[in-house]
């Protein structure tokens, strides 16, 4: 019995001139719930659509436990596949798109026609079986109800249900959706969310989901491979991606509220406004260095080293968003819980942060620094001070 | 002050407005002739005469029993069971080997389209002049090619067990171009993305890709053609005006050709419309029962 381990290793996708994908390599434990995530053109459904063999790689290998699947079609690699669209068969009833790829796989052309039920045994044996295997996977889903429908009488909703029941029929090793739930309203994506963890839960096989959803990778998945230009160019747990991101663009991309990015000259001994009261723990070489800080690491304290003036407020109910000018007119975002007195446009405010959630990039490259920003010691305040 | 009009009152002015001239168009246009022509299909009005008389059923009765009329009606019939069927079926195959040449080379795609059309767009009656030299019994290409095979030749346009199909052939030529343009439109409407879940689920290429997403949903235009086809090979007429005169000895003789014969020819203008309402009942019957048996299976949305 296989078991859903899936590798790439060194996948180009050439179309004439244009690379659609430059040398992906990623591997997928059996099992894991995975996400490719990025920006629409980034490469991420042509990686997935690869897998499934809907498309060949121009190089490279695809292994689906440990074996080369090159030239095999999408149902001998036994993968299923939910598409954005859902891509069921209008013409079809509900039971009888879930039953294609059973029929497809375990009958020949002659008892697949129409009626043959009632003239052949082992069709009518078959059928039975289908039958009975369709059911289970409908009641799973909860669509019994509406198995004898047609597409277009389902909601949104509906009809993704059906179109995972059709993927489930068959028992495959792994699924691959490519945004899923994007056609859905925001409170059904909520909810059908839930449960295909609780699917994934259930089943045990691996999943590959393509999204470019940061809030959809951040909570569903045990792995999330970052794609922009055809490159993986991070992959790890949700929590690396968000902690630790590689680089300035994935910062940007991943998180809730859009990073506040403060670009400062490294060269100089000294720090300028508004992060005077910090320096780099270590020396650091690059021109230019690009400081992130999300909006929630921001924590309001009176004693904080980070001074500016609340401009506007944004209230949302669980918390509000403040957009504060800091010293050196620089603008940020901050998130400010709504428990206690809310800031007014105005205001004097102070923030503090956690030295580890302040993200240093280089200025050019963009690339993740080593360096930590950190507050100044008084210690050194006073070495670099005039008292000598 | 100003008098105003209910609102309700007003509504339906607006909306007189709006329909009257195209609704007035057609009754004028369409409702009116199709009217005077049922009328006088009872009467025995030759045209340009004084007056005329009522003869009840009598043109029917002559249409249907007498040969010569019976010719025309089976002729028609013939003609049509042989050119809807097989220009559709021979479109459906073009339009599928275009469709598939146009995913990789989109030039040839589109020159084959347009040879595939030009029947389409030229004049029939110039097309025809082209015919009647491929089919001339001498000089012909038709009989040439056959000599070369040792086959003996044929008089394609002038033996009566021959004619009818002759121009069946040149009718599905004509319509083949047609047909495909409107099944190649139905091709590039199905979602690629249907192809893609039939590949998913074991959909092998072929006849069973065919049969299980692209037949099915190309119903909508299939029924489409399937009216269109019909309308088209009931009101065959160019060819046989030019190519046979409805002959020999009637042979080739069509509903059309027939009521542009008494009509136009020996002015009867009562039979003529007795032909015309008999043509007018065939192609409404047919396009009914098309719609009526299909429509319900073919939408799905």
């Amino acid at each position: 019995m296989s078991s859903g381990r899936i590798e790439l290793k060194d996948v180009y996708r050439r179309y004439g001139a244009t690379t659609a994908l430059d040398g992906i390599s990623l591997r997928i434990a059996e099992g894991s719930f995975t996400t490719l995530l990025g920006p629409s053109g980034c490469g991420k459904s042509t990686t997935l659509r690869i897998v499934a063999g809907l498309e060949p790689q121009s190089a490279g290998q695809v292994l689906i436990d440990g074996r080369d699947v090159a030239g095999l079609r999408a149902a001998e690699r036994n993968i299923a596949m939910v598409f954005q669209s859902y891509a069921l068969y209008p013409h079809m009833t509900v039971r009888q798109n879930i039953n294609l790829p059973l029929a497809m796989r375990n009958m020949n052309v002659w008892q697949r026609l129409p009626l043959m039920d009632r003239l052949l045994a082992s069709a009518r044996d078959l059928e039975a079986a289908h039958r009975t295997k369709v059911r289970e996977i409908a009641s799973l889903l909860d669509i019994e109800t509406l198995l004898d429908r047609k597409p277009s009488q389902l909601s949104g909703g509906q009809k993704q249900r059906a179109a995972v029941a059709r993927a489930l029929v068959r028992d495959p090793v792994a699924f691959l959706l490519d945004e899923p739930l994007s056609n859905l309203d925001v409170k059904l994506r909520l909810q059908m969310r839930g449960e295909l963890v609780d699917l994934h839960q259930r089943t045990g096989r691996t999943f590959v989901y393509v999204t470019h959803d940061q809030a959809e990778a951040m909570s569903m998945s045990d792995q999330i491979a970052v794609m922009m230009d055809g490159s993986i160019v991070q992959s790890g747990t949700p929590r690396a991606i968000y902690e630790r991101p590689a680089t300035r663009e994935i910062a940007a991309f991943v998180g809730d509220h859009p990073l506040n990015l403060v670009e400062v000259q490294a060269s100089s001994s000294e720090l300028p406004e508004p992060f005077t009261s910090f320096a780099f723990d270590t020396r650091l070489t690059n021109d230019t260095v690009v400081i992130g800080l999300r909006p929630e690491v921001l924590v309001p304290a009176d004693d904080g080293l980070l001074a500016g003036r609340v401009a506007r407020i944004e209230y949302l109910g669980s918390e509000a968003v403040a957009t504060v000018v800091l010293a050196g007119d620089r603008t940020i975002r901050a998130v400010l819980p709504t428990h206690s007195a809310l800031r007014q446009p105005g205001d004097e405010i102070r923030f503090n942060f956690d030295s580890d959630h302040a993200h240093l990039f280089d200025g050019s490259t963009g690339a993740r620094l080593k360096a930590r920003l950190v507050p100044r010691s008084p210690l050194r305040a006073t070495a670099t001070g005039p008292a000598s | 002050m100003t008098y105003r009009l209910p609102p309700a009152v007003g509504e339906a002015l607006t909306n007189a407005w709006l329909v009257g001239p195209a609704t007035v168009g057609m009754l004028v246009l369409i409702f009116g002739p199709v009217l005077a022509v049922a009328v006088l299909s009872f009467t025995d009005y030759q045209l340009g005469a004084q007056g005329f008389a009522w003869i009840g059923l009598e043109n029917y009765t002559v249409l249907f029993t007498d040969p010569i009329g019976q010719r025309a009606v089976v002729n028609t019939l013939i003609y049509v069971a042989i050119v809807m069927p097989a220009s559709m079926i021979l479109a459906l195959l073009v339009a599928l080997g275009v469709h598939r040449v146009a995913s990789w080379n989109a030039t040839l795609a589109g020159v084959l389209r347009t040879a595939y059309f030009m029947p389409v767009a030229g004049t029939l009656v110039a097309m025809a002049t082209v015919w009647q030299m491929l089919m001339h019994p001498n000089v012909g290409l038709f009989n040439q090619v056959l000599e070369v095979v040792g086959v003996p030749g044929q008089e394609w346009l002038s033996d009566r067990g021959i004619v009818l199909y002759s121009l069946a052939v040149i009718g599905i030529w004509e319509t083949v171009g047609y047909n495909m343009v409107l099944f190649l439109a139905g091709l590039t409407a199905i979602p690629e993305h249907l192809y893609d879940a039939a590949e998913i689920d074991g959909v092998r290429p072929g006849w069973d890709r065919f049969w299980t997403v692209t037949w099915p949903l190309l119903g909508p235009t299939t029924l489409f053609v399937l009216v269109v086809t019909a309308a088209r090979a009931f009101r065959v007429f160019e060819t046989v005006a030019t190519l046979t005169q409805g002959g020999p000895g009637f042979a080739s003789d069509t509903l059309v050709y027939a009521m542009y014969r008494e009509g136009f020819v020996y002015f009867k203008a009562g039979y003529a419309s007795a032909v015309t309402m008999v043509f007018f009942v065939f192609v409404l019957t047919l396009t009914l029962v098309q719609f009526g048996v299909l429509e319900r299976r073919v939408h799905y949305r």
